[in-house]
């Protein structure tokens, strides 16, 4: 999705707001919200991959105007009806819905400090795809504009590149995010010079490294 | 006197307004946790765990510890960047957002950056939550078409023939900078160098600056 998420090259945005000494949470709120998110995970209603593309599924202006934190909350807020776990009424109301069951929650406090080490799992080793390419290649990236989630930066597209790292298969997000299946395929490092993406005014030297899915690439 | 005291009730009402009106996310999430514990979906003592994990366990000194680690131990930094996921779990780090690490080594003539341009993908063990900063639209945008630019920004200015290298985390895989070990430091143990290592220079945004006085 063009959306405004996909801000790499993007100029006037203003300046970068550095805090000296900034804590992990501004407010209380936050904590809670980014707290909630995580336990939430835990009843696998949904992957990463969807989480993210919630978030991108936001109204730019809101995109724009909410703090990080507001974004999470109000993305949680859609993934919780979307997967059944609450009712548009019930957060409304914010009560339960008369006669509805309570559940267990899947994560205890027991479990959360193991949880928070808990390693995901986006690797699938022992899936079935084959690696098009490898380090040293030339490849373009594809100039391709799918409605739906993507990790294929638009500044990148139809770009030419170089392999510089094979990271090995793991689950393909523009399908993980739809429920459409891991999808898995080999991932890689590629290498763009600044003057490819950018033009002849760019520094001679730079680089942007970027991570494809073997989909998002073709032979150069 | 009088002036310093009306001062203070300013000040205190001040303080005590922002207390008494919560921003609106604030009532939301509130309200949100209270029907999530209602209807059992979450335990609120774990969502209590998650926080303290994340405000008081998980931060940039673990990555600090890893950095002086290598910078002591050769053989250490060879497997850090050979296999950074395993070289940092060595010392007991990894989990969440940390799952597949690659580590990318500063040099005189090489010096990395990490941005996550699409959201805010970020090595959580070893680093802790972002900064604000890192997940805002100025340093996301920015990173990848003015790299220089944004370096400046942070007091940072590169010579010319120094290659600037770009890491835009857009997959699973979390990036840390393995900064240059500064001069002066030859006689430091490893735990005073990791005191020396800053969470901004692991991103890629600043120099380890020596310590204070020259040589230890």
């Amino acid at each position: 999705m063009n959306g405004i998420h996909d801000m790499g090259g993007m100029q006037d945005m203003g300046t970068i707001q550095h805090e000296k000494n900034e804590p992990v949470f501004h407010e209380a709120w936050e904590g809670r919200v980014f707290a909630i998110n995580r336990a939430l995970g835990a009843w696998r209603k949904w992957n990463i991959d969807a989480g993210r593309h919630g978030i991108e599924l936001l109204p730019p202006a809101d995109y724009l105007r909410m703090s990080y934190y507001e974004k999470w909350l109000t993305r949680n807020v859609e993934l919780l009806v979307k997967g059944g776990l609450v009712t548009r009424e019930e957060i409304e109301t914010g009560k339960a819905a008369p006669g509805s069951q309570k559940a267990t929650p899947p994560l205890t406090a027991a479990a959360a400090y193991a949880a928070a080490g808990l390693r995901g799992n986006f690797m699938r080793p022992e899936a079935e795809a084959k690696a098009r390419f490898e380090v040293g290649q030339q490849v373009r990236a594809r100039n391709m504009n799918p409605v739906g989630h993507t990790r294929l930066p638009r500044y990148a597209r139809g770009k030419k590149g170089v392999v510089v790292r094979h990271h090995g298969i793991f689950v393909f997000p523009d399908t993980n995010a739809h429920f459409l299946g891991e999808q898995p395929q080999h991932l890689y490092s590629v290498r763009f010079t600044a003057r490819e993406l950018w033009g002849e005014d760019a520094s001679p030297r730079d680089s942007v490294d970027i991570d494809m899915w073997d989909g998002y690439l073709d032979h150069a | 006197m009088a002036v310093s005291d009306s001062m203070h009730a300013h000040d205190h009402d001040h303080d005590h307004d922002h207390q008494v009106v919560p921003s609106d996310p604030a009532l939301r999430t509130k309200a949100l946790e209270s029907l999530l514990v209602e209807k059992g979906l979450v335990d609120r003592a774990a969502l209590d765990a998650l926080v303290d994990a994340y405000e008081n366990k998980i931060g940039p000194r673990n990555g600090a510890r890893v950095v002086a680690r290598a910078w002591v131990d050769s053989a250490y930094k060879e497997r850090l960047l050979n296999n950074a996921s395993a070289a940092i779990a060595e010392l007991g780090y990894g989990g969440a957002q940390g799952e597949h690490m690659v580590v990318v080594e500063n040099s005189p003539r090489v010096h990395n950056l990490v941005v996550c341009t699409l959201c805010s993908c970020y090595p959580w063990p070893i680093l802790g939550l972002p900064p604000v900063w890192y997940k805002s639209a100025p340093y996301r945008s920015r990173s990848v078409i003015d790299p220089r630019g944004v370096l400046r920004e942070f007091g940072l200015e590169l010579p010319e023939d120094v290659e600037v290298r770009v890491s835009d985390s857009t997959a699973e895989v979390r990036y840390l900078v393995l900064p240059e070990r500064p001069a002066g430091t030859e006689k430091m143990s490893e735990e005073e160098l990791a005191t020396l290592v800053t969470r901004d220079a692991m991103i890629g945004v600043a120099k380890i600056a020596p310590p204070p006085g020259g040589a230890a």
